[in-house]
């Protein structure tokens, strides 16, 4: 499964888009002339400590009116390390200057807009359709086609959040009241992890997402998938799963497209089957870990908003089967 | 109060012979602290609330430094279940809040408080009684942090409290209240510091020291002490529309944008202030960095006005950095570029100062590696990494990657332990002679360097990577799956190495208090004024106020080197000179001992700790204030007896002397 290794799918070195690529170049550009920096200032001060002083230097107990002539010549040396500074710090503000202004223009093509809006501790990611009726919503999982430019455009009906998914781009800051954007064109397939970056109380941490870039066709089949209702319940027992959902506490947060639960206090659940993780990236997508989510959520992630759920035996079997038909 | 007015101009030197012992003993009456817990609570000397300060801040910083261990063990490894997430995020708030509000700034400002006056060879701070009432608010603060912490009501919020994390939808209860009304106190406590400093290295200077013969350190508490006034209003300000916005019944709905208000007005007014803490932090560990260089290179500073105008300009630059903390809001391109540039000039006068520091070392004399020069060598190279990340991190494209993650974790660490600490620590073992007459170990000091150099590298270097491959900050734990587990769990073996480091410091400090090799008056061989006196140095600082010729007096001081006379030693008295010349102008009594700065600081407690539940704190609070003033500037009455002695012992002329001692 993907929950394997992420080591590498969320770092700012590994860019999966130009933009993201840019900005790995300016850092790699600015750590080699770190290095070389503090070098420098390194071998200059052990010298300058370790250097053999001559007898004479040695003697008087302090100098009070310095040698003229080697004190103009620290002069110059100093100045040529300043004038050297101001060329550095020049270079790399153009660098620094032309790089913003590389990752925040749009190209001419027509994006795919998709709007992020941060709840504590998910992501909603609307797809805005031309077709109202086949735009959706989704969460914790981003699914983006390689090779199209992307808007993101990010707002939070509460606290302050950040989205950040290094591989593909810097962070922008999910503002209530304001909406930020990011523009980005995935060019790898593959899964990527995010994760909120702006410090948003108790599940901050835990407040993950998942991108995964696919190729156009099978971007097309997801999307079409998910511009539909959920499925209905196929036997019994999801049948009485589906009571088991309407008739308890979980109708007051979550959709399900397609029943009268429809609320966005946590995420939506129209097509839960078919996402790879549940609870904000922070479990894979099994039964087994579906059934103690749902029982108690707070024993894996203290602090969420998701209330402890007693059901019996059965009606927790049911439901689960339920849920896991939602693909 | 004003006794005399002179006339401004050159003061006339005479020969005379000083009459040393009855001057010695009437000083020592005069400047005596009452015995006893009612002197301790009453003094008005400038050391012994400078030391006070000195021991409290470094008790919270021992405090910080347990959270910041707690946070190590819960980051150790994945999932760990030692801290929940919500010990963790009081635990993270209170340790930031305690470095920067009750550790960083009050540390700095007290060794500004101790020895401003001994370097420019005064009595006492220019207002004695503001500077004890200072310190009894800065304490209330401190105590209140941690009641909050230790009753479960510690801030969870972060050091920078983002609304509308911290406003009363997102945060109820009272732990926000108790963070806000905290920086209020510390703030006022800083003002206080920054007045003293700023109108004692001005207007108190000794005879001579013009503005271009004034010590290094003092021109970098200057410079800070400008900082703090104008920073720290912003984030008065800021934390008290937090605390009405959050007041029942009161609502003001600042930063709420329902109600008309912004989120983002919060963050411009914190780091308005919060960007220049960083360099309120940072300047007077500069200053420590020059005077120590400068003693054991045994030559003059190379450089001196470089020096000077680099400290000014980073107090005038650091003023227009604060948007690079908000690089990831939807500010626009060209604006964020114009902070990239102020982030980036920074470190032009950083890089001046490096360059001139390097030269002295260069230059001077074979240098002994004690501990204090240690703890600056290490300084250099620290804070040289940490002035490469800052420049990463004021570019505007690459912060939207790093900001926020462990890498600015890394990159604020090197910056405030490289840079404060480090010069910090060099201090005290530097200056730890003068407050107890005896030298430090030198044996336990180099343990202590290696510990803290290493530890600290171990800590917080495998942070920018961690930041790099995707680790955001402020977060309680991380998945096993994340990769981050063994950078963490190295992070967390440096810091085990830093606490022995510290460890070894406090141990050393124990041991050298009462068998440390005994320090004479100058055993540094420094060239500042404060090393002029005794080990420690009587209350009165100085016998007679020196005079001064160049920018090293001590190294300079030879037999007919005049001194001040005609000062009065039946009261406290001391000379107040002018801004620029530093030529005498006239004399000043100076307060003595008073309960008034305990109770205004009461006061102030009650009003503030009060409007945390009620806004009938303010008027009962001004009613309180009212009354403390009252007696604060109640006129003393002298006895007749003094009256006539007043006369009898003012010498003719402009009223002050400079005579040579015979």
């Amino acid at each position: 499964m993907f929950f394997q290794d992420l080591s590498g799918a969320h770092s700012s070195v590994e860019p999966a888009t130009p933009q993201a690529g840019r900005i790995a170049n300016l850092w790699w550009v600015m750590f080699y002339v770190s290095v070389a920096v503090l070098a420098l200032v390194t071998a200059a001060l052990i010298y300058a400590v370790f250097r053999r002083r001559s007898a004479r230097e040695q003697t008087a107990p302090v100098d009070l009116s310095p040698n003229t002539n080697r004190e103009r010549k620290a002069t110059r040396a100093a100045a040529v390390a300043l004038a050297v500074t101001i060329a550095i710090l020049f270079v790399l503000l153009g660098l620094s200057f032309t790089t913003g202004r590389a990752v925040s223009f749009l190209s001419n093509e027509s994006p795919l807009e998709i709007k992020a809006v941060g709840h504590r501790w998910w992501w909603e990611f609307q797809y805005v359709d031309p077709v109202p009726s086949r735009g959706f919503i989704t969460a914790n999982e981003l699914r983006l086609p390689q090779g199209r430019q992307i808007v993101l455009t990010l707002t939070s009906n509460d606290v302050i959040h950040s989205f950040w998914a290094p591989n593909l781009m810097g962070k922008k800051d999910l503002i209530p009241g304001q909406e930020s954007r990011l523009i980005f064109r995935p060019e790898k397939q593959g899964v990527f992890r995010g994760q909120c970056a702006e410090f948003c109380g108790f599940q901050h941490a835990q407040m993950g997402f998942l991108v995964l870039v696919e190729s156009d066709g099978d971007f097309s089949d997801w999307y079409n998938h998910e511009s539909q209702q959920a499925v209905q319940p196929s036997n019994d027992s999801e049948k009485r799963g589906r009571q088991v959902f309407l008739s308890s506490t979980c109708v007051m947060c979550h959709t399900i497209g397609g029943t009268p639960a429809n609320s966005n206090i946590g995420p939506p659940l129209t097509h839960l089957a078919s996402r790879t993780s549940i609870a904000a990236a922070t479990l894979t997508n099994s039964r087994e870990n579906l059934a103690k989510w749902v029982t108690d959520s707070q024993k894996i992630k203290p602090g969420n908003r998701m209330p402890p759920n007693v059901l019996g035996p059965e009606n927790l079997d049911d439901l689960l089967n339920y849920l896991t038909s939602l693909k | 109060m004003i006794n005399e007015r002179s006339k401004p101009g050159k003061a006339h030197i005479e020969t005379a012979t000083l009459d040393v012992e009855r001057d010695r003993a009437e000083l020592e009456r005069s400047w005596e602290t009452r015995p006893g817990f009612i002197g301790w609570l009453t003094t008005t000397n400038h050391k012994s609330i400078a030391i006070r300060y000195i021991v409290t801040a470094f008790i919270f910083f021992l405090f910080g430094g347990i959270l910041a261990a707690l946070m190590r063990i819960q980051l150790a490894r994945p999932r760990s279940e030692f801290l929940g997430p919500d010990a963790y995020d009081q635990v993270f708030t209170v340790h930031g809040s305690t470095m920067m509000f009750l550790f960083a700034v009050p540390i700095m400002t007290a060794l500004g408080l101790y020895f401003v006056p001994l370097m420019v060879g005064t009595r006492n701070v220019a207002f004695p009684k503001l500077n004890a009432f200072g310190y009894y608010v800065y304490l209330t603060g401190g105590i209140l942090l941690y009641l909050g912490l230790l009753s479960n009501t510690g801030p969870d919020t972060g050091w920078f409290s983002y609304v509308p994390l911290s406003g009363p939808d997102f945060a109820p209860g009272k732990r926000v209240d108790i963070w806000a009304q905290m920086i209020t106190f510390t703030e006022i406590a800083a003002l206080v510091a920054a007045v003293e400093i700023i109108v004692t290295a001005f207007k108190m200077r000794a005879p001579g020291m013009s503005l271009n013969r004034i010590p290094l350190f003092v021109w970098a508490m200057v410079v800070t002490a400008f900082m703090i006034i104008f920073a720290m209003p912003a984030i008065m300000l800021a934390s008290s529309m937090l605390a009405t916005d959050r007041l029942t019944g009161v609502s003001t709905h600042f930063f709420n944008p329902a109600e008309g208000g912004d989120a983002l007005l919060w963050q411009h007014l914190f780091w308005f202030f919060g960007h220049p803490e960083v360099y309120i932090i940072f300047i007077p560990g500069t200053g420590i960095v020059s005077t120590l260089i400068v003693t054991f290179a045994r030559r003059i500073a190379f450089g001196y006005t470089a020096l000077v105008l680099s400290l000014i300009s980073t107090g005038f630059i650091g003023f227009g950095l604060w948007v690079h903390h908000m690089f990831a809001t939807p500010l626009p391109q060209l604006g964020q570029s114009f902070f990239t540039g102020a982030s980036i000039m920074i470190a032009i006068p950083s890089g001046v100062q490096i360059f001139c520091w390097i030269a002295t070392l260069w230059l001077g004399k074979r240098l002994e590696l004690k501990t204090p020069l240690l703890f600056v060598l290490g300084f250099v190279f620290t804070f040289v990494i940490g002035g490469l990340t800052g420049v990463m991190l004021g570019s505007a494209p690459l912060d939207l990657q790093v900001h926020d993650t462990f890498f600015v974790v890394a990159h604020l660490h090197y910056v405030l332990i490289g840079g404060a600490i480090f010069p910090l620590f060099g201090a005290l073992y530097y200056w730890f002679p003068k407050w107890t007459g005896r030298l430090m170990n030198e044996r336990l000091g180099k343990l202590n360097f290696w510990l803290m150099l290493i530890g600290f590298h171990l800590t917080f270097f495998p942070m920018h990577q961690l930041g790099i491959q995707g680790m955001p900050r402020r977060v309680y734990t991380y998945l096993p799956e994340t990769g981050w587990g063994a950078l963490n769990l190295l992070a967390s073996i440096g810091a085990a190495v830093l606490t022995a480091g510290v460890i070894a410091f406090l141990i050393n400090v124990f041991w050298s208090r009462r068998h440390g090799a005994p320090a004479g008056d100058n055993p540094w061989n420094s060239d500042t004024l404060e090393w002029a006196t005794s080990s420690p140095p009587p209350s009165y600082n100085f016998l007679y106020i020196p005079t001064v010729r160049n920018r090293y007096p001590v190294w300079t001081v030879e037999p007919d080197t005049p001194v001040v006379a005609g000062l009065r030693t039946d009261v406290r008295e001391a000379l107040v000179t002018h801004t620029i010349t530093a030529a005498p102008d006239h004399r000043y009594e100076l307060p003595n001992s008073s309960i008034w700065p305990l109770v205004l600081a009461a006061a102030t407690a009650v009003t503030f700790i009060g409007v945390i539940f009620t806004a009938w704190a303010i008027p009962i609070g001004a009613a309180l204030t009212f009354i403390a003033l009252v007696g604060w500037f109640w006129p003393n009455s002298e006895p007749a007896a003094l009256e006539a002695e007043r006369h009898r012992s003012l010498p003719t002329g402009d009223g002050l002397s400079l005579e040579q001692q015979t």
